[in-house]
């Protein structure tokens, strides 16, 4: 079985991720693509109908993970040694989030990735956060 | 000058415990990872029921660090929304039944926040503190940290920034 094709089931069998609708949409080469669509149960705010930041940090950590399993130099697992996440406005209700995450940079031990999470509205990111992963050898 | 008689006890933690409930039930979020807060005083401990939809690795098995960060960032916003509220109690200038019926007040905004995973979270139930570092008017900085059997071990810690919900302007102005 391909990376990908692994890579986007690996993501559909934790359960946290398919609570939440999460999806892979792409990945390969330390970039890995996930949306997660509008759910009420996830409002963080119930006057203005916004997504609570940790559902959108749900996304991004998972993304990151991702991205770091599916670099070339990443021979197997990882796991999250640090998140930050800033929050720069409210998500649109109704509408899907996307996440983007890179792996810019890898060592023997550590991944450091960068993500990016968009509404509809591409170029105003709702949030973006950097993270430390680990590899696993 | 005789002294009010001070409410009984009964009264005022039926009263807190009332608005802690009404604030924490309010958010969808919330009730969906089915976090609770246990009271005692202004303290507050959120408390994370194990659930399976909150694993992230099923070999492991861990808890998915998506989970660990909203809790701690639930922990943290209701922490400093809870020390804002606690004293406009105290002062008596809260409508306690207002927020009670569900006119909720508005919640610090997130910022920032950054989250250290420092152990896999296991499957049992994990317990949350706050504590408000600096809380202006404006600004707030908060530290949470996360243990699950072992207080002395956290398995998280995250900071935060938050903008604090603008009071109401005074009806005078």
């Amino acid at each position: 079985m391909d990376k990908v094709k692994f890579a986007k089931q690996f993501v559909a069998a934790l359960p946290h991720c398919r609570e939440l609708g999460m999806r892979l949409t792409d990945i390969g080469d330390g970039v890995a693509v996930g949306e997660m669509p509008y759910d009420a149960k996830l409002v963080g705010d119930p006057e203005t109908g916004v997504l609570h930041g940790g559902a959108i940090s749900a996304l991004m950590d998972t993304c990151g993970g991702a991205a770091t399993m599916s670099h070339p130099r990443s021979p197997a697992g990882t796991a999250t040694i640090d998140l930050r996440i800033d929050y720069m406005r409210a998500a649109t209700p109704q509408q899907t989030i996307v996440a983007r995450a890179e792996c810019y940079h890898i060592t023997r031990s550590v991944a450091f990735v960068r993500v990016t999470a968009v509404d509809d509205d591409v170029d105003n990111p709702v949030a973006v956060a950097t993270g430390a992963f680990t590899v696993e050898q | 000058m005789a002294r009010k008689r001070p409410e009984p006890v009964q009264v005022i933690k039926q009263r807190r415990d009332a608005v802690l409930a009404a604030l924490v039930h309010g958010v969808p979020y919330i009730n969906f990872l089915g976090i609770e807060f246990d009271r005692r005083g202004d303290e507050l401990t959120a408390i994370l029921p194990y659930d399976d939809k909150l694993i992230g690795n099923p070999m492991l098995p861990a808890i998915h660090g998506g989970a660990i960060s909203g809790f701690l960032e639930v922990a943290a916003v209701i922490g400093l929304g809870w020390a804002v509220l606690w004293d406009e109690m105290e002062r008596g200038e809260l409508d306690a039944d207002e927020i009670i019926s569900g006119h909720l007040p508005r919640l610090p905004k997130t910022i920032d926040f950054t989250v250290d995973y420092l152990r896999s979270g296991l499957p049992r139930d994990a317990y949350a503190r706050a504590k408000v570092n600096r809380s202006g008017r404006r600004y707030a900085s908060v530290h949470v940290e996360a243990w699950q059997d072992n207080r002395q071990r956290s398995f998280a810690q995250a900071t935060g920034h938050f903008l604090m919900p603008q009071r109401k302007p005074d009806s005078d102005d």
